[in-house]
C-alpha cells in the first residue's frame, strides 16, 4: 500500500480561473441531507428563486412529504429588519405545530437573506431557547454567494460541530454524509480492524450526537468539508490525512490511513480488506476495457472531481484532459493530488465559455458536467456523464466500486448501442 | 414571509429566460449570484433543448460584494456581446442583484453597444414567472416593432405568445398556423418562439394579431393595438367549440370565408363523445386547476363537449383571475384563486371529484387521494414535453384532449363489466387488475378519512348497512360513504341503516 501512495515527482499543474460559473448553490445539499438526518427539517429563508431551485433539484421528491421548505421573503419583509424576525418566528411556529415529529430545525441562509443581513444565527438561538428541549434550531448558509453545491453540506455539518457534547468516547469520527448502506459497510470494516467505536457525522437522527474532544481523530469521507474540519480542529480533534474512499485503491488507502493512526498492523489491514479488494477488482474488471485510454474532461461541480479523476486514471486507465473543481483544498486533497499523473491540468474555479471552448477543442471521449451542459454537449456529439448523480448514488467503498465505474461506462455503452 | 414547499411559478427572471430561449439572435445578461444557473436545466432537461439558453449570468460571489459588482456586470455584457454578436440584448437583475441596486440599464447604456440593449425591471419580490415573460415580451415589442406598414394585406396576422417551456406551445403553433393557412391568412411573424429581433421589427406589417396565450402576449398585443392600430383575437382555439369560435373570429377580421376550414374534416371528438361507450362519462365530477387560459378552456371542453360536471375550477394566475371567476360563475361555483398547493389539495378533497385536470402538482395530489388525473397546464414535467405531436389547440388538439381526459378513467365497457362481476373471485374489488400484479387495492375509504375537511364526529354504521356499502363499486364507494354520512349528520340520525344508505342515495341523485 505504501508503494501506491508514493508521491509524484512534479504533480499536477494547478491553475485558477475566474468568470461565469455554471454550478449549483449550497442550498442543493438539502436534497440529500434531509434524507440522511431523519428527524431534521431544513427551512430556507430566501426568495421564490430559492424555492424554485430546490423544487427543480428535488424533482419528484418534493411530493413525498419532504422535510424542507422555503420561507419566501416578500416586499414587506424588505421594508424593515425587525419585522423580518417576527415574520420568521411566525413561520417557524406554524411549521413546528404542523410537524411535531421534528427534533432539529436548520435555518438555511440564502443570497437574499445574506445580502439584507438577516441574522439567522441570532434567530436560531432565540428560537432554540423558545422550543427547547423538544427542538434544537441551528443555522448555516447555503447561499450561492458563499457556497458551491456540496459546500452546503460542509456548512451544515460545521453548524452541527459546536453542538456536539464534549467527551472522550469517540476515538474515530467519520465525517461526511454517506448512504446508509456504505456507512454500514465501513462500520463493519473498522470493527474488523479493531478500531472503534466509530461514529459518523451527521448521525441518522438529531439525538445521535457523538461526543468529541482532544482524543478524537476524524477521517473525512468527502473532499468538500473545509469548514467542518476547521470546526472539529477547534474542538481539539485531529484529522487523519488520507485519499478518499473511491475505487478499490482509494478505499484501501483510506482504511489504511485510519489503521496506521490507530496502530493496526499492515498485515491485519491486508487480511481485513482482502475480500473487499478482490470483489472490487472483479467488479471493476468488466469496466476497465471500456474506459481504458478514454480521454475524460471534468467540469467543476462538487469537489469530487479530483478523487474521481484519480480513480479513472489509476484504476480504469483513462486519460485526463482537464479536471475542473469549484474549489481545491490543497491540504485535504494533498494525498489525492500526489496520485494524479504528472502534468494533469487541474483548474480551480471557472470561466464557463472559455472552458467550453477548451472542451470542444479537445473533443474528449467523455465529459463529466452538470445537467445544464449535458444535452447541449451531446448535441455537439460529445458523450457526457451528468455529475449530480455522483452525489445521489452510493459510490464509496469496495462494494460500490463497480457501480461507480458503471456510471462512467453506461453513457459510452449507450452510444455504442445506438450507433450500431 | 410565505411558507412554501411547491411553487406553481418561478421568479420573474425565469419568465424573461423563457422569452430569450424561445428566440434566436437575442442574448440575456442576468445579474445574478453563483447558483442561479440552475434555471438552465429547466430548458435543457424538461424541454430537452440541444443548446444552452442564450443567457450569460454574472455569477457574483461573496468576495465580489465588497468590490465592484457593477464592473462585473459591465464586463459580462461586453464579453457576451463580443462572443455571441446578438441582434439585440436584454439585461436585468435576479432577486439578489435587485437588492444590490446596480443599475443594469444605465450600466449597459454606458457601454455604447451598437445594438439595442433593453433593460428589464422585474420586481422579484412581488411578481412571478408569467408576469416576467409578459413584461419581457412587451418591452421587446415596444422597442423593436417598426413603424406600421402603409397598407398591410388584410388577410395577414402575427401569432403571439408561444415561448420556451410553454405547455405544448410547439405543437399548438403548428396547429394554429395550419388553420390560418387553410383560411388563406398569411402568417407574418410567430413570436417569441422561433423569432429573431429582426422579425419583431416586421410585426407591424401584419393586419392583426392572434394571441395564443394572454398570460404572455396580452400586454404586447394591447400595445400594438393602441400604437399600430392592429386589432387582436384572444379566443383560445381549444376544444372543437373553441376552435370554431376562433376560426370565425379570425375569418371575420381577415375578411375571408371560414367555410374551407369549418366544412372540412374537423375533429373526431364530437363523434367519440356521442358514441355509446362515452355514455358513462355523463356527469362525472371533474375538478380543473391550472393557468387561466388552460383551466378555462379545459372546463369548457369537459362540460360542453364531453359532458362532465364541473365541481371545481381554479388558477394560480392572479393576473387573469377575473376570467376564471367569470367562467366559474357560469357553472354555479366559486373560482379558487391561489398559489398555495395545500389550499388546492383541500379543495380537491372537499369536492370529491372523479377526475382532476391540473398541473404536475395536481397529478401528485390526485395520486395521493386515489383520483384519476390528467395534466392540462404548466408547470409540467419532462413527460409533458412529448416527442409525438400533441397539441392542445385546433381540431387535432381536441382529439388529444378527448384521449387525455378519458384515458385516466376506466373505459365504459370495462367499468360496466367490473360492476357486473364485482363479486367474481378474479374480478372483485379486493384484487387489483392482473397487469398490476393482482396486489390488493387500498380501501377507497381511507381517502375519505385522509381528507382534512371531514374532521367531524364519526357516524355509526350498522353491520347490514356496512355490508350493503361494500356492494357499491369501489370507485364510487368513497363518495357513497361520504354522502350517506353527510345525510345522516344533517338529520342527526344516530345510526346508519340500509334504509339510510338508500335514502341518501335518492336524496343526492340528480
Amino acid at each position: 500500500m505504501t508503494a501506491l501512495a508514493s508521491p509524484a515527482a512534479c504533480g499536477p499543474e494547478i491553475r485558477q480561473e475566474r468568470g461565469q460559473r455554471a454550478v449549483f448553490c449550497g442550498l442543493t445539499g438539502i436534497v440529500w441531507l434531509h434524507r440522511k438526518i431523519q428527524d431534521a427539517f431544513f427551512l430556507v429563508v430566501g426568495s421564490r428563486t430559492c424555492a424554485h431551485l430546490i423544487q427543480s433539484a428535488a424533482g419528484v421528491m418534493i411530493f413525498a412529504e419532504p422535510r424542507f421548505a422555503t420561507a419566501i421573503i416578500e416586499e414587506r419583509d424588505l421594508a424593515g429588519l425587525a419585522d423580518a424576525h417576527e415574520e420568521l418566528d411566525r413561520v417557524v411556529r406554524r411549521l413546528l405545530e404542523r410537524r411535531p415529529d421534528i427534533r432539529l430545525l436548520f435555518l438555511v441562509g440564502s443570497c437574499p437573506s445574506e445580502v439584507i443581513k438577516l441574522d439567522l444565527s441570532r434567530a436560531a438561538s432565540r428560537l432554540s431557547a423558545d422550543f427547547a428541549p423538544a427542538v434544537r434550531v441551528l443555522s448555516y448558509s447555503g447561499s450561492g454567494i458563499e457556497t458551491t453545491f456540496t459546500q452546503g453540506e460542509d456548512a451544515c455539518l460545521a453548524s452541527l460541530v459546536p453542538d456536539l457534547p464534549r467527551g472522550t468516547e469517540t476515538p474515530l469520527l467519520v465525517v461526511g454524509a454517506l448512504a446508509d448502506v456504505v456507512e454500514d459497510q465501513f462500520a463493519r470494516l473498522f470493527d474488523d480492524l479493531g478500531i472503534g467505536p466509530v461514529r459518523f457525522l451527521p448521525g441518522r437522527r438529531a439525538a445521535d450526537r457523538a461526543a468529541i474532544g482532544p482524543g478524537t481523530r476524524y477521517l473525512l469521507a468527502q473532499p468538500f468539508l473545509t469548514e467542518t474540519a476547521r470546526a472539529l480542529d477547534d474542538r481539539g480533534a485531529t484529522r487523519i490525512p488520507a485519499p478518499f474512499p473511491l475505487g478499490a485503491e482509494g478505499t484501501t488507502l483510506w482504511l489504511a490511513a485510519a489503521a496506521r493512526a490507530f496502530g493496526v498492523t499492515p498485515a491485519k489491514v491486508v487480511a481485513v480488506t482482502e475480500a473487499g479488494r478482490a470483489r472490487a477488482g472483479r467488479a471493476l474488471q468488466a469496466h476497465r476495457a471500456e474506459l481504458s485510454g478514454r480521454r475524460v474532461f471534468f467540469f467543476p461541480d462538487s469537489q469530487l472531481e479530483v478523487p474521481l479523476a484519480r480513480f479513472l486514471s489509476r484504476e480504469m486507465g483513462a486519460e485526463l484532459i482537464e479536471v475542473g473543481t469549484p474549489y481545491l483544498h490543497r491540504t485535504h486533497l494533498a494525498e489525492e493530488l500526489a496520485l494524479l499523473p504528472d502534468g494533469t491540468a487541474v483548474t480551480e474555479g471557472q470561466s464557463l465559455d472559455d472552458q467550453l471552448d477548451r472542451c470542444r477543442a479537445a473533443r474528449p471521449d467523455l465529459t463529466v458536467c452538470g445537467l445544464g451542459l449535458a444535452n447541449p454537449l451531446e448535441a455537439e456529439d460529445l458523450a457526457t456523464k451528468w455529475s449530480i448523480e455522483l452525489l445521489f448514488t452510493p459510490i464509496q467503498g469496495y462494494d460500490q466500486a463497480g457501480d461507480l465505474a458503471g456510471l462512467f461506462t453506461r453513457p459510452l455503452a449507450r452510444r455504442a448501442r445506438l450507433e450500431a | 414571509m410565505q411558507l412554501t414547499l411547491w411553487t406553481y411559478e418561478g421568479p420573474p427572471h425565469i419568465g424573461a429566460m423563457r422569452i430569450a430561449t424561445a428566440m434566436h439572435g437575442l442574448h440575456y445578461v442576468l445579474h445574478a449570484p453563483q447558483g442561479d444557473t440552475y434555471a438552465d436545466l429547466l430548458f435543457t432537461m424538461i424541454e430537452r433543448r440541444d443548446a444552452r439558453p442564450p443567457v450569460t449570468y454574472t455569477t457574483f460571489q461573496a468576495r465580489d460584494l465588497g468590490s465592484d459588482t457593477a464592473e462585473i456586470f459591465k464586463r459580462a455584457v461586453r464579453e457576451a456581446y463580443e462572443r455571441f454578436r446578438p441582434q439585440a440584448m436584454i439585461v436585468g437583475a435576479s432577486c439578489t442583484a435587485e437588492l444590490l441596486q446596480d443599475d443594469p440599464g444605465g450600466l449597459s447604456r454606458a457601454l455604447g453597444l451598437p445594438i439595442p440593449v433593453i433593460p428589464l425591471e422585474l420586481p422579484a419580490y412581488q411578481k412571478k414567472e408569467n408576469w416576467g415573460a409578459s413584461e419581457t415580451f412587451y418591452r421587446l415589442v415596444r422597442t423593436l416593432a417598426g413603424p406600421p406598414a402603409a397598407a398591410p394585406a388584410r388577410a395577414s396576422c402575427n401569432i403571439l405568445g408561444p415561448t420556451a417551456l410553454g405547455f405544448r406551445h410547439r405543437d399548438d403553433v403548428r396547429e394554429v398556423r395550419g388553420l390560418l393557412e387553410r383560411l388563406g391568412i398569411a402568417v407574418n411573424v410567430v413570436a417569441p418562439l422561433g423569432a429573431a429581433p429582426a422579425d419583431l421589427a416586421r410585426l407591424s406589417q401584419a393586419a392583426f394579431n392572434v394571441v395564443l396565450y394572454p398570460e404572455v402576449a396580452r400586454s404586447a398585443a394591447q400595445w400594438l393595438e393602441r400604437t399600430h392600430a392592429q386589432p387582436f383575437v384572444e379566443t383560445a382555439p381549444i376544444g372543437v367549440k373553441g376552435t370554431v369560435a376562433f376560426v370565425e373570429a379570425v375569418a371575420k377580421l381577415a375578411g375571408v370565408d371560414p367555410a374551407p376550414v369549418l366544412s372540412g374534416e374537423g375533429s373526431r371528438l364530437p363523434w367519440y363523445s356521442r358514441s355509446v361507450d362515452s355514455t358513462y362519462l355523463t356527469g362525472k365530477r371533474v375538478f380543473v386547476f391550472g393557468d387561466a387560459t388552460h383551466a378555462v378552456a379545459a372546463a369548457r371542453v369537459a362540460t360542453r363537449e364531453i359532458g362532465f360536471s364541473l365541481v371545481g375550477l381554479g388558477t394560480y394566475s392572479r393576473e387573469l383571475a377575473r376570467e376564471v371567476r367569470t367562467e366559474a360563475a357560469q357553472h354555479g361555483i366559486e373560482a379558487l384563486v391561489t398559489d398555495d398547493y395545500l389550499a388546492v389539495e383541500a379543495a380537491i378533497a372537499a369536492a370529491q371529484p372523479e377526475l382532476v385536470l391540473g398541473t404536475q402538482m395536481e397529478r401528485h395530489i390526485a395520486k395521493r387521494l386515489g383520483i384519476p388525473c390528467a395534466v392540462i397546464s404548466a408547470p409540467m414535467h419532462v413527460q409533458d414535453v412529448p416527442a409525438r405531436h400533441a397539441p392542445q389547440m385546433g381540431f387535432e388538439g381536441a382529439n388529444v384532449l378527448f384521449d387525455t381526459f378519458v384515458h385516466p378513467l376506466m373505459m365504459g365497457l370495462e367499468e360496466h363489466l367490473l360492476a357486473m362481476f364485482r363479486d367474481d373471485p378474479e374480478f372483485h374489488d379486493g384484487v387489483a387488475p392482473s397487469h398490476l400484479g393482482g396486489r390488493p387495492r387500498e380501501e377507497a375509504e381511507t381517502v375519505v378519512v385522509a381528507a382534512p375537511a371531514t374532521a367531524v364526529a364519526p357516524v355509526v354504521w350498522s353491520i347490514e348497512a356496512e355490508r350493503e356499502l361494500k356492494k357499491v363499486p369501489f370507485f364510487v364507494r368513497g363518495k357513497a360513504r361520504h354522502n350517506t354520512e353527510r345525510y345522516a349528520r344533517e338529520r342527526a340520525l344516530p345510526l346508519i341503516t340500509v334504509e339510510t344508505l338508500y335514502d341518501a342515495k335518492a336524496h343526492f341523485s340528480r
